[in-house]
């Protein structure tokens, strides 16, 4: 009977290192294929970028008169062309994404201060869900209430026939522009930043906050110098979460930004500039999709997606070593 | 948070009470922040009310029954263009096959980084690995997809011809969006399963089950509620997605199986999804409808919102269920 026991026994630890192993190769296989991407994309990026060098993120040319001639370049019987001068786009992806994160940011850090700690029970009940819905709305839905709605308003009612005469030279302002663009992206991060503020907020030691109140800081004041400082870390972390959604997102700013390869110009002045339509480097791999066929327009692209992976890679370091200093206190955001 | 407002010496339970003359004492700067607090936080709140009206509105205007059993034909005329079944039963499809490949893929690896998480070194690769494909834009995914899926080796999964693999398929798009979903099942569930108290591990294994039995039969059923609202929220996104179908599964206008046999076909075949519908019928897209793409937004937000309703039914029973 003992050893039928211990043979049980022996059988069940069995079972148990073979969940282990099982889950762990599964673990494996899938960080494995991740990892894989990362190197197949760069094997496919890398006669873009070895053809152009640094030039590749440099200004110069055209944007949309080089993708023409690399497309129309794999046909049969062609040399390949890789010359690409892809600073148009960054400028436009930088642009729309510095302006939108930080529009968000402010927005979003009043919005969670005041959901935390100032809204009426009832608002702050009407505010969690709220948050919840703007951030699982379609981009695409986004971007269509974008194009029917947002754009044909600027186009309208805010540029002026005056405004359009004085860049009529370089481009014509027809309403999709980076302004949309940023506005509609401002409304799409926010909430990723409300909720990852929120929870950093929430988890300020409630001591810490009554210790200032005891000395007779108000409570705006308080919070704001207490309760924000002390999460200081959420913030990071939400910035750099809604900064990567940012970066991707292709396809609500392929349908307001315009879609031409134009670097919008600060120099046209301020309204202007806004208006201006452009194409961000997302926005690219989805309006040239059709065009995977031609292969240096494929490593173009590919170059392209290496560029907003790397960029992504870079935000999650960022937001792993911000994240740091928080466990010092316990908190998990 | 049980505690008391941050307005110490309020008598009751809550928080203190807030009135004018509190704040009448402030500084100027201080009262202009708390006022522009309410005005953002109200806004959002008219923000999110303007799109559900509107696009409510607008699904009133446009959105006929025979919209939702006809297939989008091509068609020059909003009239005769059609409706949007195909692309509801590529939405469901998609949906379906995707989670099927994130949910026990995820679960799977929640319980590994919750339960067992050796070596390190490994749990901590897998972790960060994750928590970055949460932050790789779909767009780059879509991309990768295109290269996995045109591989001789997985040609089996969608069209071929002489040699060529077509590469756009229900399988391709699928698998594609299942990373997507992934991230916020693992997290959710990992979650989910951390919150339980190790003691209830420890009475499992003081009457002889094993790690594996205890996680099968006592931790995961305790953490369904968390394992449904992961799997609602990697809907969420998979149904959202627009990049991945419209490079993986082609955005055709209807439902174009390969072969012969009912089902499979269709899974081999390109089709369309809601998003890439609403996508190409936007005016910025081919098709340009936009009455019919109002329609199928219209569509998508009412599964949207009733996925958010779900989530929240549920992260609320996930909360009740607190241990002590």
């Amino acid at each position: 009977v003992y050893e039928q026991a211990l043979h049980e026994e022996d059988s069940r630890f069995s079972e148990d290192q073979r969940a282990e192993l099982t889950l762990g190769a599964l673990v494996c296989v899938v960080v494995g294929l991740l990892l894989a991407m990362l190197v197949f994309v760069l094997h496919e990026a890398w006669p873009s970028f070895a053809h152009n060098g640094f030039a590749w993120f440099g200004a110069g040319g055209s944007v949309d008169n080089e993708t023409q001639a690399i497309f129309t370049s794999g046909d049969l019987n062609q040399t390949p062309v890789y010359l690409f001068h892809a600073w148009p786009l960054i400028w436009a992806t930088l642009v729309i994404t510095v302006l939108s994160v930080s529009l968000a940011f402010v927005s979003a850090l009043f919005v969670a201060v005041f959901m935390v700690e100032f809204a009426p029970e009832w608002l702050r009940r009407v505010l969690e869900p709220v948050v919840r819905l703007l951030a699982s709305v379609p981009s695409v839905i986004y971007g269509l209430l974008g194009v029917l709605v947002v754009v044909p308003f600027i186009g309208n009612h805010l540029i002026t026939q005056h405004e359009k005469a004085s860049v009529a030279y370089a481009v014509s302002l027809s309403g999709y522009s980076v302004l949309a663009a940023i506005l509609i992206l401002t409304v799409m991060i926010a909430p990723i930043m409300i909720a990852v503020f929120a929870e950093g907020l929430r988890s300020v030691p409630r001591g810490w906050l009554e210790g200032s109140l005891a000395l007779g800081v108000n409570r705006w004041r308080t919070f704001w110098k207490v309760g924000v400082r002390t999460a200081r870390p959420a913030l990071v972390a939400g910035t750099v979460l809604a900064t990567a959604r940012a970066l991707g997102e292709a396809v609500m700013v392929g349908m307001v930004s315009g879609g031409v390869g134009f670097a919008p110009n600060p120099a046209d002045g301020v309204p202007v500039f806004f208006f201006e339509p452009s194409r961000t480097l997302a926005a690219t791999i989805i309006a040239d999709n059709n065009e995977l066929t031609s292969p240096p327009m494929k490593h173009t692209l590919y170059a392209i997606a290496a560029v907003l992976l790397f960029s992504a890679a870079m935000l999650s370091f960022t937001g792993w070593a911000a994240k740091q200093p928080m466990k010092r206190y316990g908190i998990r955001a | 948070m049980t505690a008391a407002g941050v307005t110490a010496p309020a008598p009751a339970p809550g928080r203190a009470p807030r009135g004018r003359q509190r704040t009448a004492t402030w500084r100027l700067t201080d009262r202009i922040g708390l006022a522009l607090a309410w005005v953002l936080g109200l806004l959002f709140c008219v923000i999110a009310a303007a799109i559900v009206i509107y696009l409510l509105i607008q699904g009133i205007r446009f959105v006929r029954p025979n919209l939702l059993v006809t297939n989008p034909t091509a068609g020059f005329n909003q009239n005769d263009t059609g409706g949007f079944l195909g692309p509801m039963i590529g939405t469901l499809l998609v949906a379906a096959m995707a989670m099927s490949l994130a949910l026990p893929i995820g679960v799977a690896i929640a319980v590994w980084l919750s339960e067992y998480g050796r070596p390190g070194l490994l749990a901590r690769v897998t972790e960060s690995t994750i928590e970055s494909l949460a932050g790789i834009p779909s767009i780059v995914l879509a991309l990768f997809g295109t290269l996995l899926f045109e591989s001789p080796v997985l040609g089996f999964l969608s069209e071929t011809n002489a040699g060529v693999v077509y590469g756009k398929s229900f399988f391709a798009a699928s698998a594609m969006l299942s990373l997507v979903a992934l991230p916020m099942v693992v997290t959710t569930v990992r979650e989910g399963l951390q919150a339980i108290p190790s003691h209830v591990r420890e009475a499992s294994y003081a009457v002889g089950k094993t790690k594996i039995a205890t996680t099968r039969r006592v931790l995961l059923p305790a953490a369904r509620p968390s394992v449904i609202t992961g799997a609602m929220l990697g809907v969420g996104r998979v149904i959202g997605d627009t990049a991945i179908v419209l490079l993986l599964l082609g955005s055709t206008l209807s439902l174009e199986g390969v072969g012969s046999v009912p089902l499979l076909s269709t899974l081999l075949g390109t089709g369309s999804t809601l998003t890439s519908y609403i996508y190409d019928n936007a005016p910025t897209g081919d098709l340009n409808q936009p009455n019919k793409a109002y329609a199928a937004a219209f569509v998508l937000l009412v599964v949207v919102l009733a996925l958010n309703l779900g989530v929240d039914v549920y992260s609320r029973r996930a909360r009740r269920l607190r241990w002590g």
